[in-house]
């Protein structure tokens, strides 16, 4: 790792303008993913700024039709939150498999989202469930979040504060996850809610997707046989020597299978 | 360089660290704890699981600067002043569950964490339980063995487990 | 009969030879009071950081180190120009094989730090010196070396490819060495009569062993004495104190202390002598300061020994009746880009010497192509060709039973060298002293319930998947080895093991063995020796290892021999303890020599009541008021160097069952269970751990680990574990494994066999047989290692379809 400042702001707003001060520096949520990139010497910045101690950013409430939880909860947290497991289980469930039980003690929503790896887990549910996000300055769509690989609808400086989940009416996530790190080789969140099903796929390309040709079987017919004959298109996805397109595109569909038939 | 104040197995101490620094540095280099160990650079091989507050991390993965204020618990802070091995210490040792004890320390946080959160065990709860900790010697056969034992014993010693 | 750990009749003794005691170096592991090399800091001492080739193949046409030389904190850099100017030598190979011509390998020089050309990525290229590892590392960053980017090879079959790049010019075609074994024309005979001829084509995945502790070496220099000492990661200090005082960096061995202390873990990848060992010895001197170094983990994956990478192809003929005629086998095996120190007698006579494996196979013919690539060298993994060897010969048997219609259990019967046979001399030069090989057939049998098989395979496919099971029946050469004969075949070192056993007055003991434990729990197992022998408790045995300047001398612990050869090392000089012993006894007791009958640490005098414990002849020794001081020195403190009359011959059976999700390729392992001979177990819970450990790594072999680069740019691909996949808890079940003690080694004082290695000798062909098994109904034969979601899927995929009535 190259040295850096080390700052720990403890409003949103400090954080925010102590950024806008550096012309290199990083926020750091739960760090799992930063240090990593840190250490292996892939990323020099001048400051880190450590959200962890920002009141604001933390938390698991219910509202209304909906589920916030803080973008700096832990996913330990949301694993294991009786709200969540009450509210949205599937959710909890996708929170219980990020990574291992260290990492999911660090590793925050927030950051998570925000760093919008091809392979995480839980943009697969955020976009699945038509989540909001919420950052120091807006809100922003599931759907809109989400731009690329590592990339996002995020404005430089700008720190997401929650997510808002709404309550779907059953929702189910599948991964099949890298032998070696485990990370989601692909990984299918469904949800069945009252305006419809969403289907989003993650791990599998170059960021989330959702799939609506699955979606719109399902619409029909909430049912595993309802998927076959669809396939994914194995054009664009990812390729590894773990994991090539076409075999991607093979598990998605078996993933979905196996959630819808995990709910229905 | 910030300074850090961090109350490691009980004793509180201050330090000036850089900003980079590493928890598992700080144990290791400034305190001389080096039970914990670094095993791998991409957060993977847990042989430097500590608890902080309670929780197993990767001291690897977080740095000495976010332990300010926070208590941590390593494999030295384990056993009882006297030298009596914790219950998960000692179901190691009773059913072998190390072998060149390098992913040890690591391996036993990880299971008294496991132990104490997860209230009936099975083997696949402990397997799953493990996928943080990579150990290369045993097969794991013998670790999982230990930690279902160690569970059980910290069960009927509340004394232990209330001292954590 | 089988005695599982912890139930054994350890008889009067409670920590006597067959007690699965709790092993004495547990206290510190288990309390981080443990010493690695990395937990040893020397006063003043400086970090080095070792610049390695981001290229495959390169030639370097200048370096500028001004930047990096004022950088904060640096003492100093160096380069292999510096190396040369001190006439620092080549790190030594240190086996010697000859082709079939009888010409000798090509054998290039492998620098320390390179001068000129790189030729694998993670090739030493400069050494920084710094006040902090991140100094060091940051002054690495601003060296600038001129590269320019040469093609490279980096396939086993690649490098032979006519124009292929060239490793060493002095390699024609990357060839090593040419070599063969066995007889040529007795196996085309064979042949030539043959009913069947069963044919497989094979990779043998290469491997990188990943102990968990990383590599590290710390160098000292005393001025005033002119002495170095050298702390390092080794399974063997002795022989990293000949290898590189003696042929790297010319100090003489009294001048040259080396100390492995806590090791964690080897598997083979820390016998070598590495660059790394050389340049902080040789910089301790240059600046006058201790220097440490200790590898990153992505630093271990591009120079850490990797192990196997074979290509093969291999054919069985047999006769109409199933009994095998000969074997015909043809290898290609990968050495890396330079020889490490024991590479060439890998693939060699730790392979295709075994290439009979349990069977009466009367011809076997054997060649093997060493090649140069641009990777990181090859060299002894757990196992260290005799894996190899069992996979060839498992894989063909388990398809020969196929393709002829017989039980694959019946096969192997068929063909089992039978104990009336033993001594059984192999048509590849070994002498095989005892095995029980229907026995263990046998016992894993019904522990794996094989009878009740099928109508787990029919619950199975009830559920959608594809249940497999599958054998192997292993056997390896251990005990490594015959001087004279490892002499022969190429060996460049001696294979015997020293020991001393000390008795101090107070009848304590220190043992000092060359030996080195590193997870084997030697401390603890060579302790039992000692206590059974003298009938002490343990806590008054001390096991000394890994330390040049304290142990007389060591070729350390590898190929399963430090029992077998260590321990048997500790017996002779208990025995002579004891014949000492017994001339004090007879001067003490008034007696006879001849009459004077030792046992379970107690000399008596026969048909008498008279007798003396061992520590009081201890006693007598060092305070010899009462001695014969006309015929004997005194003192109790005896010396021996066992060199073994054979190898040893462990083996046993093993066998998988599997089941395979054919939606998603997933294969999981339901069961795995070993029957064993090791001969005499002296500690039962520790073999068992080591067995579980070795089945460990042979599933990962089969299932998950794979070395992988690219072969345009040479880049290793799988630099870490987000791409090296290892064997985690939820990937293992748990295992069943039994031993039996009767066929003990015919020829060691312990009647010992080693245990270390057994698991990983036969599991991945056990685990590939049994997937291969449960993909057979759809017409697949075969699947390389291993065998990965994907890899599995699509041979599914491309197979022909379920049978409908299956």
């Amino acid at each position: 790792m190259y040295d850096f400042d080390y700052l720990r702001p403890t409003t949103v707003a400090d954080a925010v303008a102590l950024l806008a001060q550096r012309s290199e520096a990083k926020f750091l949520a739960g760090g799992q993913t930063l240090l990593p990139t840190l250490k292996q010497r892939l990323a020099q910045p001048e400051a880190v700024i450590d959200l962890s101690r920002i009141a604001a950013l933390q938390g698991i409430r219910e509202d209304g039709d909906a589920l916030v939880i803080g973008a700096m909860t832990l996913h330990a947290d949301v694993a294991a939150s009786a709200l969540v497991l009450r509210v949205i289980p599937a959710l909890a469930a996708l929170a219980g498999e990020i990574g291992d039980r260290q990492v999911r003690n660090r590793g925050t929503l927030g950051g998570s989202i925000s760093n919008n790896d091809p392979a995480a887990d839980y943009p697969g549910a955020v976009l699945g469930l038509g989540a909001t996000i919420e950052t120091d300055r807006r809100s922003i769509a599931a759907d809109d979040f989400f731009t690329g690989m590592f990339e996002t609808a995020l404005d430089p400086g700008e720190i997401v504060t929650s997510v808002r989940f709404p309550v779907p009416q059953r929702a189910a996530y599948r991964k099949f996850p890298n032998p070696a790190s485990r990370y989601a080789t692909a990984g299918v969140f469904v949800a069945r809610t009252v305006d419809g099903v969403r289907v989003a796929v993650t791990g599998a390309g170059a960021t989330v997707f959702r799939v609506p040709a699955i979606e719109d079987a399902l619409a029909a017919d909430f049912s595993p046989a309802a998927l076959t004959g669809i396939t994914v298109d194995d054009d664009g996805l990812n390729s590894d020597i773990h994991a090539s397109a076409a075999y991607r595109a093979h598990l998605i569909m078996v993933l979905a299978r196996r959630a819808v038939a995990a709910i229905s | 360089m910030p300074t850090v104040t961090i109350t490691v197995n009980g004793n509180t101490v201050s330090r000036a660290v850089e900003g980079r620094t590493l928890l598992v540095h700080f144990l290791r280099e400034q305190l001389g704890l080096t039970g914990t160990h670094v095993g791998c650079d991409t957060s993977q091989c847990g042989a430097c699981v500590v608890l902080v507050d309670g929780r197993s991390i990767k001291s690897c993965t977080m740095l000495a600067a976010q332990a300010d204020g926070r208590e941590v618990t390593t494999i030295e802070g384990l056993a009882a002043a006297d030298g009596t091995l914790h219950p998960m210490q000692a179901a190691f040792r009773q059913h072998h569950g190390l072998q060149y004890g390098f992913c040890t320390p690591g391996m036993v946080m990880s299971a008294v964490e496991l132990a104490r959160t997860t209230p009936h065990l099975t083997e696949q709860a402990v397997r799953d339980g493990l996928e943080g900790n990579i150990c290369r010697c045993t097969g794991y056969h013998n670790i999982v063995k230990a930690i279902l034992a160690g569970a059980e014993a910290m069960q009927v010693e509340p004394v232990a487990q209330a001292a954590e | 009969m089988t005695n599982p750990a912890g139930t054994h009749p350890a008889g009067a003794n409670p920590s006597g030879i067959g007690a699965s005691i709790r092993r004495r170096e547990d206290q510190r592991f288990l309390t981080g009071r443990g010493t690695y090399t990395d937990d040893i800091n020397r006063p003043h001492q400086v970090h080095a950081f070792i610049l390695r080739s981001p290229y495959a193949h390169a030639r370097i046409g200048g370096f500028d180190l001004t930047a990096a030389r004022a950088a904060p904190g640096v003492v100093a850099i160096f380069t292999g120009a510096d190396l040369v100017a001190d006439k620092v030598g080549s790190l030594p190979c240190g086996w010697q094989i000859h082709s079939k011509d009888g010409s000798p390998m090509i054998e290039p020089p492998h620098p320390p730090l390179v001068t000129d050309r790189v030729r694998h990525v993670g090739d030493q290229v400069a050494l920084v010196l710094a006040e902090t590892k991140a100094q060091a590392r940051d002054a690495a960053e601003l060296i600038v070396v001129d590269y320019q980017e040469l093609p490279a090879v980096t396939g086993t079959r690649d490098a032979l490819a006519p124009g292929a790049p060239l490793v060493h010019d002095q390699a024609a075609s990357n060839l090593c060495f040419d070599w063969h074994l066995g007889d040529p024309a007795a196996v085309d005979a064979a042949f030539a009569r043959a009913h069947h001829v069963t044919r497989i084509d094979l990779i043998n995945n290469r491997l990188i062993a990943n102990a968990m502790e990383p590599r590290a070496a710390i160098g000292e220099y005393d001025r005033a004495t002119d002495d170095y000492t050298l702390w390092t990661t080794s399974q063997n200090p002795h022989v990293i104190r000949l290898l590189m005082g003696g042929f790297v960096l010319g100090i003489p061995e009294h001048k040259l202390r080396v100390i492995a202390p806590d090791v964690g873990g080897g598997f083979g990848s820390k016998i070598f002598h590495y660059a790394e060992e050389a340049l902080v010895t040789w910089a301790a001197r240059k600046i006058h300061r201790p220097v440490k170094w200790t590898a990153d983990r992505s630093e271990s994956f591009m120079s850490d020994a990797h192990g196997r990478d074979h290509v093969t192809h291999a054919e069985l003929a047999l006769d109409a009746n199933g009994k095998f005629l000969g074997l015909r086998v043809n290898t290609i095996a990968n050495m890396g880009a330079y020889l490490s120190t024991f590479a060439p007698s890998v693939p060699t006579y730790l392979y295709a010497t075994l290439l009979a494996g349990q069977y009466a196979t009367p011809a076997i013919y054997a060649e093997v192509r060493a090649v140069f690539t641009h990777t990181v060298p090859v060299d002894a993994y757990r196992g260290a060709g005799r894996p190899e060897a069992c996979y060839v010969i498992e894989r063909l048997v388990e398809n020969a039973a196929r393709e002829l219609g017989i039980d694959r259990a019946e096969l192997r019967r068929r063909n089992f060298i039978p104990p009336s046979a033993m001594p059984y001399a192999t048509p590849v030069a070994l002498e095989y002293d005892c095995g029980l090989f229907h026995r263990d057939l046998d016992e894993a049998l019904t522990l794996i319930d094989y009878a009740g098989f099928p109508a787990r395979k029919a619950d199975s496919a009830r559920r959608g998947k594809l249940r497999g099971i599958g054998f192997a029946n292993y056997i390896e050469a251990c005990g490594i080895a015959p001087s004279n004969i490892a002499g022969a075949l190429g060996a460049r070192a001696g294979l015997y093991e020293s020991a001393e056993v000390r008795f101090h007055p107070t009848g304590s003991v220190t043992v000092f063995t060359g030996s080195h434990s590193h997870g084997q729990g030697h401390e603890t197992t060579f302790s039992q020796l000692v206590s059974d022998r003298f009938g002490i408790p343990i806590d008054k045995i001390e096991i000394v290892h890994g330390d040049t300047s304290k142990v007389p001398f060591g070729m350390g612990t590898y190929g399963s021999r430090s029992l077998a050869v260590g321990g048997s090392a500790i017996a002779k000089a208990m025995d002579k303890i004891v014949a000492k012993g017994r001339k004090i006894a007879a001067h003490m007791l008034e007696a006879a020599e001849t009459d004077i009958e030792f046992n379970a640490g107690r000399f008596s005098v026969a048909g008498t009541d008279r007798a003396l414990g061992i520590a009081d002849i201890a006693l007598s020794a060092y305070v010899p008021h009462n001695y014969p001081l006309d015929e004997l020195e005194p003192g109790l403190d005896e010396q021996s160097f066992y060199d073994p009359k054979n190898f040893t011959f462990p083996n046993g059976c093993q066998i998988c069952e599997l089941e395979i999700d054919p939606d998603t390729g997933v294969t999981k392992i339901l069961a795995f269970v070993a029957a064993d001979d090791f001969g005499k177990v002296i500690n039962p819970m520790i073999v068992e751990g080591q067995v579980h450990g070795g089945i460990a790594q042979g599933i990962g072999q089969a299932l998950m680990e794979n070395c992988v680069y690219d072969s345009q740019s040479g880049q290793l691909l799988t630099g870490s574990y987000m791409d090296y996949c290892m064997p985690r808890a939820d990937d293992l079940p748990s295992f069943q494994v039994a031993y039996h003690e009767e066929a003990p080694c015919t020829h060691n004082p312990l009647g010992v066999k080693g245990c270390g290695e057994a698991g990983t000798i036969g599991g991945s062909a056990a685990v590939m047989n049994a997937v291969v098994d449960a993909l057979a109904d759809r017409g697949i034969t075969h699947l390389d290692m291993p065998a990965t979601p994907e890899r599995v899927w699509r041979a599914l995929r491309d197979a022909m379809p379920a049978q409908a009535a299956e």
